[in-house]
């Protein structure tokens, strides 16, 4: 049934709600490169007018990537919640936008909505809501998960202290981690990117901060961000895995492009979850998405990059996982060209996320090839604190040696927790607070203090 | 009292120990940061002085060529037009010939102006028996440029060097991109190997040569590049051709 919109005397008609979608998608540099971003202006407009008219039930109906050879497709079609989805059974795309912002949306409403949403229902209506809409909307939503800590509980921002290292040197990154504790960050993850994808480094690195984190007995879980392939045979050999980390995407070809499918991601999550590290909850999966990755790998589908990234979080979910982050301005010009479009996509991201029921957290980013700096940082950053973002990350002065792009730093967290009154997951905080690290205000005290003292005398023993 | 932080800043190029004012940055710290920031983009948006390199490697009959992109916006938004040639420039490009060598601009025309034509003559000092193709300058050019510029001179074998994309502690470095048999638009870069990071704080250029002639030689053994080539299987096979390169260096 083809979808259409009479403007002015201007009649636009579009085939199918992949199109309807990607029309109505504000505009980036991505959807330009793949030929599916609105033509003018007015088309974009009209297309949202004619989504606005759609029922939800149309998605639940109509393929948007046909699912006969698509995993994620299949998954996002068996794994829907009927009972979750009847609130809003009968409502469009459009209705359930307004319903979003009203007060019937509490936070236990949406809680309970978050199954019965699809990944293309969380698309459609965010095409639909401007910035203001998506950060009132996702600070309603909280989505709490627990290893040997809390992370998510409203009026909290934890942060991923990520400490890495072009020659994964233990000793740089001790210091970096060290840097990290002093300044409050570590609550969600300390987290290494390896510069060299193997288990047997991967083991090396996990020893060593596993060594950390028990010395100082600091509340908090530890990840090597290899592959996941990497990370089961780790597991194998009896090293230290709290977490297991993935990139993953919204096809099955784009997965297929990481090396995953779900098959692999279920096998690593049993095997995750049955070490029983966790002391507070078994929430063991890390997962990083951001748009265009589909696009990159020739996987998208003929979808636009927003409502592929949605996707994405329909394979997150059903692994219940500790922290979700979207990588949202890691990818390049190609895909989101300045500031303006890094900011709406790590709004969009962080919305569609929550929305879905995921304890969503975003790495504020640029690369040096992106029309954009450290103010834009600052915008999106701050506006994410006012949505309730669940974490951010923290790199040493959010210049990333290894992965060479900017990041936000150790300050940046400090900041947006301080101008918003946010304080760290509450087992951490409790521990700054032990540690001397932290007065009872939350502010953060000098280093020169006894117990931080001694924690830097840890960075320096090699 | 001693900076707490000054052996451990010792222990990692990353911005460690920065103090604060409240939770900010100190002053000096930002205007460091910015200044970081100001090179690498500058290093991305200053174009390649095309020229001056084609006068330093004046002797090797260089030929200069462009993508489709026709500025810079252009070529960051749109990385397929940075992959195909502009018809002029096919028609500059005569073979046969067995190596295809590719000084490309990429993202930091800085580092191939700066260690492209040294890069280049130390390449071919080290396999001086090995047919390459005069040195093709290339601007707006992508890494999979290399791959039309190889079929139109008809090399078997592309070596493209191309600015990296800039980080903010290094916005000169230089990359090595190795192709065998490479296709336009067929060629992924699952299939090419690639040697990073050359610059003087990084990966010198006798080393990075030493990395490049052994992968491209085994790449010409196995007839293919890529995830089946491994740097350290090249690098073995090699081992008695190193003191003929490190020869050279003096």
């Amino acid at each position: 049934m083809p979808l259409a919109a009479d403007i002015a005397g201007t009649s636009y008609v579009f085939p199918d709600l992949r199109t309807l979608l990607a029309k109505a998608s504000p505009a980036r540099s991505g959807d330009r490169l793949a030929g599916l971003a609105a033509e003018s202006d007015a088309e974009r407009v009209a297309a949202r007018m004619a989504l606005a008219d759609v029922p939800l039930k149309r998605f639940l109906a109509e393929e948007i990537v046909p699912a006969e050879a698509d995993e994620v497709s299949q998954l996002i079609f068996e794994s829907h919640d009927a009972a979750a989805f009847a609130p809003i059974a009968s409502m469009t795309v459009g209705e359930f936008r307004d319903w979003l912002l009203s007060d019937a949306a509490t936070p236990e409403a949406l809680a309970a909505l978050a199954p019965g949403v699809t990944p293309e229902m969380a698309a459609a209506v965010c095409k639909l809501m401007r910035n203001q809409d998506l950060i009132l909307a996702a600070r309603k939503i909280s989505v709490v998960t627990r290893f040997r800590n809390t992370i998510g509980l409203p009026g909290r921002l934890s942060v991923r202290l990520q400490p890495n290292h072009p020659t994964d040197d233990l000793r740089g990154i001790a210091a970096s981690v060290i840097d990290g504790l002093l300044l409050g960050a570590g609550d969600a993850v300390i987290g290494i990117n390896p510069a060299t994808d193997s288990a047997s480094q991967a083991t090396l690195l996990l020893e060593r901060l596993d060594e950390l984190r028990q010395t100082y007995d600091i509340p908090t879980q530890t990840c090597v961000l290899a592959h996941v392939t990497t990370m089961i045979q780790a597991m194998e050999k009896g090293a230290p895995v709290d977490l297991v980390f993935q990139s993953i995407a919204g096809s099955q070809a784009a997965n297929e492009s990481f090396g995953v499918s779900l098959g692999l991601l279920d096998e690593a999550h049993e095997a995750a979850q049955s070490l029983k590290r966790g002391t507070l909850g078994q929430n063991v999966m890390y997962f990083e998405t951001g748009q265009g990755s589909a696009l990159s790998a020739n996987a998208h589908h003929g979808v636009d990059q927003q409502t592929m990234e949605a996707r994405a979080y329909a394979v997150a979910r059903r692994y219940r996982p500790l922290l979700v982050n979207t990588v949202v301005g890691f990818i390049g010009p190609e895909y989101l060209y300045d500031g303006k479009e890094i900011i709406r996509a790590g709004l969009e991201d962080h919305f569609c996320g929550k929305l879905m029921g995921l304890p969503m957290g975003v790495d504020v980013c640029y690369t040096n090839h992106a029309e954009a700096d450290q103010d834009d940082m600052d915008n999106l950053l701050t506006l994410l604190g006012v949505a309730g973002c669940t974490y951010v990350m923290g790199v040493p002065g959010a210049d990333d040696i290894m992965l060479n792009y900017q990041s936000t730093s150790f300050h940046d967290a400090l900041y947006v927790r301080e101008v918003l009154g946010l304080k760290p997951a509450p087992e951490f905080e409790s521990w700054l607070q032990r540690m001397g690290l932290m007065d009872d205000a939350g502010r953060m005290l000098p280093e020169a203090r006894r117990d931080a003292a001694r924690l830097l005398s840890f960075a320096g023993r090699g | 009292m001693s900076d707490p932080f000054d052996h451990l800043r010792g222990l990692t190029a990353a911005r460690i120990g920065l103090g604060r004012t409240g939770v900010s940055l100190p002053t000096q710290r930002v205007l460091e940061f910015q200044m970081a920031h100001a090179q690498a983009r500058d290093a991305i948006h200053a174009p390649l002085d095309v020229s001056k390199v084609v006068s330093e490697l004046a002797d090797l009959a260089p030929v200069a060529v462009e993508s489709r992109a026709v500025d810079r916006r252009a070529y960051l938004e749109r990385p397929d037009a940075g992959r195909r040639l502009s018809d002029a420039s096919r028609e500059r490009l005569m073979g046969p010939c067995e190596v295809a060598l590719v000084l490309g601009d990429g993202l930091s025309a800085r580092a191939a102006q700066e260690h492209g034509p040294a890069m280049v003559r130390a390449l071919r000092a080290a396999t001086p028996d090995w047919g390459w193709s005069p040195p093709v300058i290339a601007t707006m050019a992508r890494v999979a440029l290399g791959d039309e510029i190889a079929a139109a001179l008809g090399a078997d074998l592309v070596v493209m060097l191309i600015g990296e994309r800039p980080g903010l502690s290094s916005p000169d470095s230089l990359g090595a991109y190795i192709a065998f048999a490479p296709q336009p638009a067929v060629t992924t870069d699952a299939q090419r190997n690639c040697v990073s990071n050359i610059r003087p704080a990084g990966l010198p250029i006798a080393e990075a040569v030493r990395k490049i002639v052994a992968i491209s030689t085994l790449a010409r053994r196995l007839r293919q590049t890529g995830v089946a080539l491994k740097e350290d299987d090249a690098l073995a096979l090699l081992a008695p051709e190193r003191q003929a390169i490190e020869g050279q260096k003096n």
